[in-house]
């Protein structure tokens, strides 16, 4: 729990995220048009989602069953009779005049997601809910000094909202929640989490208290629609909530806009001009029952999610809890991770910090994707079976790998090409030991009086160069303790 | 054979396969008289060359021998139908020349079997009335009047516009809606023949919604056999539409068998209301008797919250209403009032669009939605008419059909009953209780008012169970033998 | 419960219809009839009855995830009172 050091005291934060997901779905929640990112304007608009007269809903089985999966992956209560209820409201991209949403009884109950935080700590943050929704068109307001303009191609997709309950204490909190989140839905292919095209929108509620005193009155800042967004409006609202609560004033239960430009958020409407949705069952659309083997049969075909996926990796193969950590982060790396293994008797340790360190480096300074990748997890596994049976040194192996990066030929064929083979043959290194010690008297003199023991180190250096790096390290070591006396 | 147009739905469809008449001159009688039925304000559109390419199509078909079951029919389209290419307004200002780039799943099931599309026919705005007063086009006169008197009257509502033109004759047969009695009633008023289905027998997809949880397409007509025939094309399940039962359909007309001996027909003694005038209540005796004796047992029965029914309804109807109607918002199609802000357009647009009923049912849904009066209205209100669900199914377990007036009075003068929105409410008193419960009805001329006018029995069946409805109905017919016409008929 | 004008002009300004000076005296007579009227289910004990949305007593029927609509803006530009570019025009909202 992060506290806030206000003038008078500590401030502590409490925080509940509400997060819209698009579902991954070919067509909308209510309607047969296609959901397809960035197409031309209305050109993937049914007549319902243009609320044509006299046009009625009906229901997507994959939107359901997508939201049931997401709550299942938040090991939430499935609620088998849920109800499509209409928030009414005025806006040119709601054509219908309201959304279709769930309000009294939505299709996922209570559940838990735990987030991992930096010193390797976790947390269970409590889930609310989640239910299904529209969503709206996109109004633009900034093409035209006079007018505003309207798409509906997002009119009618399929949205989750999925609320915390307020167990958020702090912007890392917060960040650590939506990257869990974000994980578990790409796990589950229910959300593509894609927060530049709005797949993942965030809005903040937040409250101060004492620490310890009932909960204060909070604020809903809306769209905030990075991670980064996210620390800072609650960075920013925590502030002007104390500012404001230390000078003796109160806080107005307001729905706040965020400014990304400014790192600030403005007051979007005042209370006077509330909200009343009126909400009530949509008469279009019968109450959602679902079979209790419909779950079962989804929740047989869920798979293994990151934490539990973390835990196994730990167990299994013996990784620490950071390794873990970023290889299940995104269930490709992990998949990589254990193809990898999967390729040969490799040492876990050693994959997980080959994968984690170089490989996921050279995509990272490639750019690339891992699908995209000139070494592919069998190329990798080959590299790392040449380090285990020294044909390469660990030193080496990374002049191969990068070489492998470039050409994307395999390891043995570079160390081959290269060169690179590692001398392993105790004779052959003897005899570069023995040069070294003849042609260095000096140093041999340092190491033998005991006025310098580090000397040997050098001794080892200039044995690996004389070698151009392919000297067994180990044998170079005890060679030259035996030959130096030791 | 008789004129064209005088000729019952049956008539012509068996005239039409007889080929003693062809497609083509059944449309142009009937064209004819819908010119000639201007003066009632019935149709506000024609389709003339629409209705002739269509009846050309159908002679073609008829000629191959491949008619379907309304080849050549003409018909009369309420105006909430949406109808691909051809206005489709609600009868309401703000949908001003809108015409619908679709077809209603009623409307092309008619098209499939072969009707004729003749234009669309006048209604209350957006379907929010019983007098059709409440149109952008203005009122329908109703083509009876009082004996000796030359006033003119309305046609019921909503579907007055399908009631007058098929008293008229200057349609077959018509598609109606009633969301709590605007097929029954305006059937009742103008002495013809109207069936509104199960809630979920026919698709309400293209249908310009009204309430929801309510609106129902049906067919109306001068016999309940038309009303069969037109029911068959009509319904049917539909993926496109979520309240869309999966039954089959059967072929109503079958069930004219002309016996209900042993048929237990429930007497609601809850509908004997203060204040009714005795003629509707000698009439509903009248039915009693000719049920009777056809051989089935009228028990009496109770619907204890039938009462609570019409307030019931005045909650629940506007209140999804005031949220169907916000997409009339001058943004994607219909009228636009330009406004210097996004909220000024939205006020002035659904301010000049909307007519004061509609308005009076906006604010009133948008109230008892509010916060703070959700529950207080509008769940208490969705818990009463559980109750009259109950009421329903509780009766049909000791009886098959249920025998009720269709509505509290004749047809009234145009204009009467429009300073006191709860009197005209009361029209629908015998009507909106089945409405709620989701059930069937149908509405049969059986006798006069003592001014010569015609007044209706209302039936009302178990959730699809319409066979029996037409079956019950057919008898009633039988014994009324209603042949008083109106003053106006079309060509006369 | 009864509504004065205050609440009228509240529940016009939520439904966006304008609402002439005159027409909403009207309004607060004409709605305070029919909302006495309705309230007349205040009579009815409806503890523990369950509310009733639709009389369809079955769960909601549920479509394949295909494609099958959309794809041509023109049918959902085609009636609009004002569109520029393919998007549809309203008066700038400011937010
Ligand atoms: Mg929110
Ligand atoms: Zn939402």
């Amino acid at each position: 729990m992060a506290l806030i050091e206000g003038e008078t005291g500590k401030w502590e934060m409490v925080i509940g995220l509400e997060v819209h997901a698009q579902v991954i779905s070919n067509a909308k929640l209510f309607s047969g048009a296609s959901t397809a990112f960035g197409a031309t304007p209305n050109s993937q608009v049914s007549l319902i989602d243009a609320a044509m007269p006299g046009m009625l809903p009906v229901l997507n089985r994959e939107c359901v069953a997508q939201a049931v999966r997401t709550g299942l992956g938040l090991k939430a209560k499935i609620n088998l009779t849920s109800v499509f209820e209409r928030k009414n409201y005025f806006y040119p991209d709601l054509p219908q005049g309201y959304q279709i949403s769930q309000y009294q009884q939505p299709i996922v109950g209570e559940g838990v997601l735990t987030i991992d935080l930096p010193d390797g700590s976790t947390k269970d943050i409590g889930i609310e809910r989640l239910h299904l929704e529209q969503d709206a068109g996109k109004s633009m307001h900034d093409q035209d000094p006079r007018r505003t303009f309207v798409d509906l191609n997002r009119s009618g997709v399929a949205l989750m909202e999925i609320v915390s309950k307020p167990d958020i204490g702090s912007a890392e909190e917060a960040g650590a929640y939506i990257h869990k989140l974000r994980s578990i839905l790409r796990y589950l292919g229910t959300c593509d989490g894609n927060m530049d095209e709005g797949s993942l929108r965030c809005d903040v509620n937040l409250s101060m208290r004492r620490p310890g005193e009932p909960l204060g009155t909070r604020t809903e800042t809306k769209n905030v629609n990075s991670i980064r967004y996210v620390q800072q409006a609650i960075e920013y609202e925590a502030r002007r909530q104390v500012e404001v609560l230390e000078a003796g004033g109160v806080i107005e239960q307001e729905t706040r806009l965020f400014d990304a430009r400014k790192g600030e958020s403005r007051s979007m409407r005042s209370k006077e001009e509330a909200h009343d949705y009126r909400y009530f069952p949509d008469p279009d659309l019968l109450p959602l029952v679902l079979e209790q083997e419909f779950v079962d049969g989804l929740a047989a075909e869920l798979p293994e999610l990151p934490d539990e996926k973390k835990r196994r990796f730990m167990e299994d193969y013996g990784l620490s809890i950071y390794d873990a950590g970023v290889l299940v982060a995104e269930q490709a790396n992990a998949a990589f991770y254990e193809s990898v293994l999967a390729g040969g008797k490799r040492d876990p340790k050693l994959a997980a910090n080959w994968v984690t360190v170089n490989y996921f480096g050279a995509l990272n300074a490639s750019g690339t994707d891992l699908d995209d990748a000139p070494v592919d997890a069998a190329k990798l596994g080959g590299l790392l079976d040449l380090i285990a049976d020294g044909t390469v040194s660990s030193r080496l192996a990374k002049e191969v790998f990068e070489a492998m990066w470039e050409s994307g030929k395999d390891a043995a064929t570079i160390v081959e090409e290269k060169g690179l083979k590692q001398i392993t043959d105790e004779g052959a290194i003897e005899a570069i030991v023995d040069k070294v010690i003849a042609d260095n008297p000096g140093q041999v003199e340092q190491y033998s009086s005991g006025a310098n023991p580090k000397v040997i180190g050098w001794f080892v250096g200039q044995v690996m160069k004389a070698s151009q790096g392919k000297a067994n390290p180990g044998t170079v070591n005890q060679i030259l303790k035996r030959k130096l006396g030791g | 054979m008789s004129a064209p147009t005088r000729m019952t739905l049956a008539q012509a469809r068996d005239a039409l396969a007889a080929k003693k008449i062809s497609a083509r001159e059944l449309t142009e009688a009937h064209l004819t008289a819908v010119e000639a039925a201007r003066p009632l304000n019935a149709y506000t559109v024609e389709t003339p060359e629409k209705a002739l390419a269509m009846a050309d199509a159908s002679d073609a078909r008829l000629a191959k021998g491949e008619a379907g079951p309304l080849e050549g029919i003409p018909l009369a389209i309420k105006d909430l139908f949406c109808t691909e290419g051809v206005e489709s307004t609600a009868g309401s200002h703000i949908l001003k020349d809108f015409k619908p780039a679709y077809e209603s799943t009623v409307t092309a099931n008619l098209w499939r079997d072969g009707a004729v599309m003749l234009g669309k026919v006048n209604m209350d705005e957006f379907a929010m009335g019983s007098s059709n007063m409440t149109s952008t086009y203005g009122g329908v006169v109703n083509p009876w009047r009082r004996n000796g008197s030359d006033e003119k009257l309305v046609p019921g509502g909503s579907s007055g516009g399908s009631a007058a033109a098929v008293a008229a004759r200057c349609a077959l047969g018509a598609t109606g809606t009633d969301t709590g009695g605007s097929i029954r009633q305006p059937a009742s008023f103008s002495g013809v023949v109207g069936l509104k289905p199960t809630y979920g027998r026919c698709s309400r997809w293209g249908i310009i919604a009204f309430a929801s949880s309510l609106d129902q397409a049906g067919p109306m007509a001068r016999s309940v056999r038309d009303c069969a025939i037109l029911l068959r094309s009509m319904a049917g399940f539909d993926a496109k539409d979520s309240t869309s039962v999966d039954v089959a359909v059967p072929d109503f007309e079958q069930a004219l068998t002309g016996d209900v001996r042993g048929l237990k027909v429930g007497i609601p003694k809850e509908y004997r209301v203060d204040g009714m005038p005795a003629e509707i209540d000698s009439l509903w005796q009248q039915g009693i008797d000719w049920l009777k004796a056809a051989g089935a047992e009228p028990v009496e029965i109770s619907l204890p919250h039938t009462k609570y029914a019409l307030p019931t309804y005045y909650i629940v109807a506007p209140a999804e209403a005031s949220s169907n109607l916000a997409r009339y918002d001058g943004v994607r199609y219909g009228l636009r009032v330009e406004g210097e802000t996004l909220d000024e357009m939205y006020e002035a647009t659904r301010g000049a669009g909307f007519g004061d009923e509609v308005k009076r049912r906006i604010l009133i849904g948008t109230y008892v939605l509010s916060a703070g009066y959700y529950d207080a209205y509008y769940n208490k209100a969705r818990q009463v008419r559980t109750l009259i669900a109950r009421d329903f199914k509780a009766a049909y377990e000791t009886v098959d059909v249920i025998l009720t007036p269709t509505a509290p009075s004749a047809a009234f003068a145009m204009g009467a009953n429009m300073d006191d929105p709860v009197a005209m409410y009361l029209n629908d008193v015998f009507t909106v209780p089945a409405s709620l419960a989701g059930l069937p009805g149908i509405s049969v001329p059986a006798g006069l008012s003592m001014d010569g006018l015609p007044l209706g029995l209302q039936l009302i069946g178990r959730a699809f169970d319409e066979e029996t409805l037409v079956r019950t109905a057919g008898v009633l017919e039988e014994a009324a033998a209603f042949t008083a016409e109106p003053a106006f008929i079309a060509g006369d | 419960m009864s509504v004065n004008l205050d609440t009228v002009r509240h529940i016009a300004k939520l439904a966006r219809v304008r609402v002439e000076p005159a027409q909403a005296e009207a309004l607060v007579g004409e709605l305070n009839n029919i909302l006495g009227w309705v309230e007349q289910l205040g009579e009815l004990d409806t503890k523990d009855v369950p509310p009733m949305t639709s009389v369809v007593e079955r769960g909601q029927p549920l479509r394949e995830d295909r494609v099958t609509d959309g794809g041509d803006p023109e049918p959902v530009l085609r009636n609009a009172p004002d569109s520029a570019h393919g998007f549809f025009v309203v008066p700038k909202v400011v937010e």
